[in-house]
C-alpha cells in the first residue's frame, strides 16, 4: 500500500480554495493589468433620455495634451459592427457601440476618448461639447403602447417590439367557462439594477506584429466573447484571445457583449497599444443591463376546490432602449415558467416586449424564473384568499405529484423530476407554520401585524441543451493528470465567485482518488482551456461539472491500458479505487495513478493502439435541463406607526438535487435569499418622466446590507436529477426566485385586517403606511 | 469616480491651515474626515482647487467637560464620539447619534466638525446641536467666534461659516435627559428624519428642546412641541401632545424615499419615541 486514503470530498463542506486569495488582495482583476505603454479610455454618455445629436464637438478633447484619440459614432460604425444580439426578436433594434445620431436612454455612450492615463482621459472627455435636440421621452411600457406614443425606433411605427402567443388559447378559454372561480390581478415585478460587487473592465492589446488581439474582459463568457468580438471588430477568430481574469461577481449582466469591449478592442487595434477601461460605478448604474421590468396581468381558472383549470397571462415586458445579447429572450424564458409547481391543464399567454427610454434589460440573476414564480405564486394567494383556503392548503391540493415525472407542462417543458410536498411540510414544520396562524391572531388583538408568507417554486436550471440556448447549451471540460500525478482541470465554464475551483477539485480528487491539493482547475482563458460557453444559468455544475466527469472516466479507462501493461494483466480485469489500479483480490501488486501518469507521459511503453500521455478532454450536451424546486416561509411584523417592515423568521427549503459542497450552496442560497428579499422590500430602479435613473447610486439604490437581513434557517430535501451523472440540479439563482414572493406573500398576509389583497411591489415603507391608514397604494 | 485635479496641503499647526486658508480663500476646502467632501469630488460636484487637511492638528481632537459644558474638537470622530464614556454620560443624544451616522467606516473617519460644517440637510448631528442648545467655535486668521447652533445652519449644505473660517470645536450643556432617534434613508443610512431631544428639570420639566433633521431642507426646533411639554411632568399623556405638536405645518421635503406627508409623520412618531427613549 503506498498510497493514501483519500478521505470523502463530494458532499462535504470544504472551505473554498478561491476565498484567501479573495479576501487578501492577492487576485488580479481587470483593473489589477497594468501594461507597457497602456493608455486609458473614457466614454461620454447622454445626458438626455431621447435626443437628436444635433452636433458632437470633440476638437477640444482632440487638441488635449496627453490625448491619443477621441471616437465617435463616426469611427464606430467605420471600424466595427453593431452590439450583437444572439436571441432577436421581432422588430430587433440594436445599436452601434457610440450613438449614431440619436440617443435612447441615460447612459448611451455618444464619444470614447483614449488619453496617457484615466485623470487626463476624464478631463478630456469633458471638452467634448454635445448639443443635444430633445426628443419625446417615453419610460412606461404600458404608455409606450398607446396611440401617439414618442417612437424610439420610428421605422418600426411602434414601441412593441414582439408579441409572442404560448400555450393553447382555446382549451384555456373552456377552462374559464366551466370555472366555478376565478381571479385576476395586474402584478407590478419592477426593474432591478444587478450590481456585481466589481464593475466591468476591459484591457485590449492589439499585437501591431504578430496581429494577434488579447482582451482581459470581466466577462462570465469568455469563449463567446472571443468568437463574437472576432466578428464585431473584424479579426479573424484564430487571431483573438480573450481572458476572463478574476471576476468579481456577474449576476447574469457579465454574460453580455458590451459597446466597451468593442472600443477598447477598435482603440487598441487602431492606436496598435494597449487600452484600459473600467467601469465607474456610476457608470454601472446606468450603462450595464438591468433586470426584470417584466409585467403581468394573470388570471387563474379553479374549481371550488381550488383545483386550478386554466391560466392566462397578460405579460409586458419593458425592454428598454435596445435589444442587447440576451434581452429579448428573458420575457420568453419567464413564459416557461408561468405554471409553476402546479398542474396547470391549460394555459395562454401572451407576451410583449416594449421598448422605452430606459437601460436595456437582459439577464439578471434568475433571468424569468423570478418573474413567473412571482406571478404564480401571488396568484395562488389571491385565489386562496378567494375561496377562504390556507395558503398551504391551494399549493398541497394542486402540486403535481411525486409520481408525474418527467411532468410535461402545458408551456412545453419537461420536468425531470421532483417531489415538491415534502418541502413544503419540512419548510413547514422548521418554521412552526399552525402557532404562527395563532401568533398572528393573538397579536391582531394587540394592534400588531404578522404576516406569514409561504412560497413554492419550480426553476429551470443547468441550461441547458443547444437548441435552447443561443450559442450553445453544452460545456467543455479537460482532464490532465501531468507526469507527476499533479492534475490539471481545464473547464469551459467561467466561475467568477461561485466556488468552482472548489467544487471540480473535490470532484476530480475524489473520482481520481488523489489529495484535493493536487489539483488546479483552470478557466477563463480561450488560449489554455478547451472551447466552452460559459457560466450562466446555474448550469456550471450540472453541465460543465458532467464534461469533467466524463474526463475523468475516460483517464481512467486510459490509465488501466497503462496499469495493465505495467502489472501484465488485461485491463478489463483491473479495478480503480481510491487512485491504485489492481486486479481483485491482488490489491498490494497494485500501481498508483501517479506511477501511470509518470509511465504514460514517458511514452517509452505504450499498450496497443494508444498514444502517449494521460489526458481527456469532453463536451457534454444535456438532454434537457434541470428543474431544481422548493419551499419558502417568510415571517413579517409590520411597524404600525411607519409601515417598516421587520424580518422577523426566513427558513428556506432548496432541493438542488445531489450536492457536492453543502457550504457553497447555502453560500448560494444566502447570497440569492438576500438579492430576492431586495426586490420586495430594498431594490428598485426609478426614472423621472425625462428618462433621469434618480437611484443611480448607492446613496438611493437600497442593495441590501446584513444588518438588513435576519438569520437565515435553510434546509434540503434531496431530489437528484436524471439528466447528467452527478445528479447535481443548479443552486446559483434558487434564493433570488423563491424569496420575493415570500415576502410579498407574507406582507400582503399581514395587512389582511386592512382590508388588502394584493400590493405591488417594490414595498417600501410609506406605501404599506398608506394602506394602514386607511388610504390607497 | 475621477476628481479633477487639485493641490493639497496637510498643516501641522492650526495657525499654518489658517494662513492657508486665508490665502487660498474661495479655491480651497478645508478636508477634515473626507467623507462628505471626497465623494462630492469624485462624482465632480465639487471641484476644489486645494485641499487643507486638517487630520494632522491635534489642537482639533479631543473631548472634555467643562464646568457644565462639553468641549468637542472638531477633528473628534463619530466613532469616538460614540464610544466616549463622557458623552454617553453627560449628552446621551450627542452619543446615540454619532453611533447612528453612516457605517462602521464613516464613523471611523467623519468628524463631528466635517459634518456640521458640511450641513447636509440629512445629517444626524444637526438636529442634536439644536436640541442641546450647541456652540460652535470658529477661527480665522483674524481670531475666533462663537456661533449658536441655530445661527450657524444658514440652508441646505450652507452654515454661517466664512470661507476663512474653520471650525474648531463644539459646546454643548450638559444634557443627561437626552436622547436622539431616526428614521434611516435604507440606502445611505442619512436621516430621512431623526429627532433629538434634550430635556431639563427634576419631575416636571422646566424647559425642553427639541431638534428635528431630514424633515426639511434645514434642521429646525419643534417649537410647539417644546411649549407643551414646558412645566409639565413627562407621561404617556404630555408624550402624546407634544408628539402631535411636533410638526407646525412647514414644507417638508420629498422624494423617492418618503413624501412630505410621510415625513411629517415620522416628526410626530419620532419625537414620541425619543421622549419615551428618555423615560426608559
Amino acid at each position: 500500500m503506498t498510497s493514501t486514503q483519500i478521505p470523502k470530498l463530494v458532499g462535504e463542506p470544504i472551505r473554498r480554495r478561491e476565498d484567501p486569495r479573495l479576501i487578501t488582495g492577492l487576485s488580479t482583476y481587470v483593473d489589477d493589468l497594468k501594461l507597457p505603454g497602456m493608455l486609458h479610455m473614457s466614454i461620454v454618455r447622454s445626458t438626455h433620455g431621447h435626443a437628436r445629436l444635433r452636433n458632437v464637438d470633440v476638437s477640444r478633447a482632440r487638441a488635449r495634451e496627453g490625448v491619443s484619440l477621441v471616437m465617435t459614432g463616426t469611427e464606430a460604425k467605420a471600424w466595427g459592427e453593431m452590439l450583437p444580439t444572439a436571441a432577436p426578436l421581432g422588430n430587433s433594434a440594436t445599436r452601434y457601440p457610440l450613438s449614431d445620431g440619436v440617443v435612447r436612454f441615460v447612459g448611451e455612450g455618444i464619444a470614447a476618448v483614449v488619453a496617457g492615463d484615466r485623470y487626463t482621459a476624464r478631463d478630456a472627455s469633458e471638452l467634448i461639447d454635445v448639443d443635444y435636440e430633445d426628443l419625446p421621452v417615453v419610460v412606461d411600457a404600458l404608455k409606450a403602447m398607446e396611440p401617439g406614443a414618442s417612437l424610439l425606433h420610428p421605422d418600426f411605427k411602434t414601441n412593441v417590439c414582439v408579441t409572442v402567443p404560448v400555450g393553447d388559447k382555446e382549451a384555456t378559454e373552456a377552462g374559464f367557462r366551466d370555472a366555478d372561480v376565478t381571479i385576476k390581478q395586474w402584478m407590478v415585478n419592477h426593474r432591478l439594477i444587478p450590481n456585481p460587487m466589481e464593475p466591468r473592465g476591459v484591457v485590449a492589446h492589439f499585437d501591431p506584429g504578430q496581429e494577434t488581439l488579447t482582451v482581459w474582459s470581466s466577462t462570465q463568457v469568455p469563449h463567446l466573447l472571443k468568437w463574437l468580438l472576432s466578428g464585431l471588430v473584424r479579426l479573424p477568430e484564430h487571431k483573438v484571445r480573450v481572458i476572463a481574469p478574476e471576476v468579481g461577481g456577474g449576476f447574469g449582466c457579465k454574460i453580455d457583449v458590451y459597446a466597451e469591449d468593442i472600443l477598447c478592442s477598435l482603440a487598441s487595434i487602431h492606436l496598435g497599444k494597449p487600452v484600459k477601461w473600467i467601469e465607474e460605478r456610476t457608470e454601472n448604474f446606468m450603462a450595464t443591463i438591468h433586470g426584470r421590468d417584466i409585467h403581468a396581468e394573470i388570471e387563474l381558472a379553479a374549481r371550488s376546490d381550488g383545483r386550478l383549470l386554466a391560466q392566462r397571462m397578460n405579460v409586458i415586458a419593458d425592454i428598454g432602449a435596445y435589444q442587447q445579447l440576451l434581452t429579448a429572450a428573458i420575457p420568453t424564458l419567464t413564459s416557461l415558467m408561468f405554471p409553476g409547481v402546479y398542474k396547470v391543464p391549460a394555459l395562454y399567454a401572451e407576451v410583449t416586449e416594449v421598448y422605452t427610454n430606459k437601460t436595456p434589460t437582459d439577464a439578471y440573476r434568475g433571468a424569468g424564473r423570478p418573474e413567473a414564480t412571482y406571478f404564480i405564486e401571488r396568484a395562488m394567494d389571491l385565489l386562496a384568499h378567494k375561496l377562504n383556503m390556507d395558503p398551504v392548503e391551494i399549493r398541497r391540493r394542486n402540486f403535481i405529484e411525486k409520481d408525474a415525472f418527467p411532468y410535461q407542462t402545458a408551456t412545453g417543458m419537461a420536468y425531470d423530476s421532483g417531489d415538491y410536498e415534502p418541502a413544503l411540510e419540512l419548510a413547514l414544520e422548521k418554521a412552526g407554520y399552525d402557532d404562527l396562524r395563532r401568533e398572528q391572531e393573538e397579536l391582531r388583538k394587540q394592534g400588531r401585524y404578522l404576516g406569514i408568507g409561504v412560497s413554492t417554486y419550480v426553476e429551470i436550471c443547468g441550461i441547458g441543451p443547444s437548441a435552447m440556448v443561443p450559442g450553445g447549451g453544452w460545456e467543455g471540460g479537460s482532464v490532465r493528470v501531468e507526469r507527476t500525478g499533479k492534475v490539471t482541470v481545464l473547464t469551459g465554464t467561467s466561475p467568477h465567485g461561485q466556488g468552482g475551483e472548489t467544487a471540480f477539485s473535490q470532484i476530480v480528487a475524489e473520482e481520481l482518488g488523489v489529495p484535493m491539493d493536487d489539483v488546479t482547475v483552470l478557466h477563463g482563458d480561450t488560449s489554455q482551456v478547451p472551447f466552452g460557453v460559459g457560466t450562466f444559468g446555474s448550469r456550471a455544475i450540472a453541465i460543465g461539472g458532467t464534461a469533467i466527469v466524463m474526463s475523468v472516466e475516460k483517464v481512467k479507462e486510459k490509465a488501466k491500458k497503462f496499469a495493465g501493461l505495467m502489472l501484465e494483466a488485461s485491463p478489463d480485469d483491473l479495478v480503480y479505487e481510491s487512485g491504485r489500479i489492481f486486479v481483485p483480490g491482488h490489491e498490494d501488486k497494485g500501481v498508483t495513478i501517479q506511477e501511470v501518469a509518470n509511465a504514460a507521459w514517458g511514452g517509452t511503453v505504450l499498450p496497443p493502439d494508444t498514444e502517449p500521455g494521460l489526458e481527456a478532454t469532453s463536451y457534454f450536451e444535456p438532454s434537457n435541463c434541470t428543474f431544481p424546486f422548493g419551499a419558502h416561509v417568510c415571517v413579517v411584523e409590520i411597524d404600525r406607526d411607519t409601515g417598516k417592515v421587520e424580518l422577523k423568521k426566513y427558513i428556506s427549503v432548496d432541493d438542488c438535487g445531489n450536492v457536492i459542497n453543502p457550504m457553497i450552496v447555502e453560500g448560494q442560497v444566502h447570497g440569492g435569499l438576500a438579492q430576492g428579499i431586495g426586490q420586495a422590500l430594498m431594490e428598485e430602479a426609478v426614472y423621472d418622466t425625462d428618462g433621469q435613473l434618480l437611484t443611480g447610486s448607492f446613496m438611493d439604490y437600497n442593495l441590501p446590507k446584513a444588518e438588513q437581513l435576519p438569520s437565515f434557517e435553510l434546509y434540503r430535501t434531496t431530489t437528484p436529477t436524471p439528466v447528467n451523472p452527478l445528479g447535481a440540479k443548479g443552486v446559483g439563482e434558487a434564493g433570488t426566485i423563491g424569496a420575493t414572493p415570500a415576502v410579498v406573500n407574507a406582507v400582503v398576509d399581514a395587512l389582511k385586517p386592512f382590508g388588502v389583497d394584493h400590493v405591488d411591489m417594490m414595498l417600501r415603507p410609506e406605501k404599506l403606511w398608506r394602506i394602514m391608514q386607511g388610504g390607497t397604494q | 469616480m475621477i476628481p479633477t485635479e487639485f493641490d493639497y496641503v496637510a498643516p501641522s499647526s492650526l495657525a499654518e491651515a489658517l494662513q492657508l486658508l486665508a490665502e487660498r480663500g474661495a479655491d480651497a476646502k478645508v478636508l477634515a474626515g473626507g467623507h462628505s467632501l471626497v465623494p462630492l469630488m469624485k462624482l465632480r460636484l465639487a471641484s476644489p482647487s486645494v485641499l487643507i487637511d486638517v487630520g494632522r492638528i491635534a489642537e482639533l481632537k479631543g473631548i472634555s467637560v467643562e464646568g457644565q459644558r462639553l468641549h468637542i474638537g472638531a477633528l473628534t470622530t463619530h466613532a469616538e464620539v460614540a464610544a466616549s464614556l463622557e458623552v454617553i454620560r453627560n449628552v446621551p443624544a450627542l452619543a446615540q447619534a454619532a453611533h447612528e451616522i453612516g457605517d462602521r467606516q464613516v464613523r471611523a473617519r467623519g468628524t463631528i466638525g466635517g459634518s456640521l460644517a458640511h450641513n447636509d440637510p440629512a445629517a444626524d448631528l444637526p438636529a442634536v446641536m439644536l436640541a442641546l442648545d450647541a456652540e460652535l467655535v470658529v477661527r480665522s486668521a483674524g481670531g475666533e467666534r462663537t456661533i449658536r447652533a441655530e445661527d450657524f445652519f444658514v440652508g441646505m449644505l450652507e452654515t454661517a461659516l466664512r470661507p476663512d473660517e474653520i471650525l474648531t470645536e463644539v459646546r454643548v450643556a450638559v444634557a443627561p435627559q437626552s436622547a436622539y432617534v431616526k428614521y434611516p434613508n435604507p440606502a445611505s443610512h442619512y436621516a430621512i428624519t431623526g429627532v433629538g431631544v434634550s430635556l431639563q428639570g427634576n419631575g416636571s420639566v422646566t424647559s425642553a428642546r427639541i431638534g428635528v433633521t431630514g424633515a426639511a431642507p434645514l434642521a429646525f426646533r419643534a417649537t410647539g412641541a417644546e411649549a407643551v411639554l414646558a412645566g409639565k411632568a413627562l407621561t404617556a399623556d404630555s408624550i402624546a401632545q407634544a408628539a402631535e405638536a411636533s410638526y407646525d405645518g412647514r414644507e417638508l421635503l420629498s422624494d423617492i424615499h418618503a413624501s412630505a406627508e410621510y415625513r411629517a409623520n415620522l416628526v410626530r412618531v419620532l419625537t414620541r419615541r425619543a421622549l419615551e427613549k428618555i423615560t426608559t
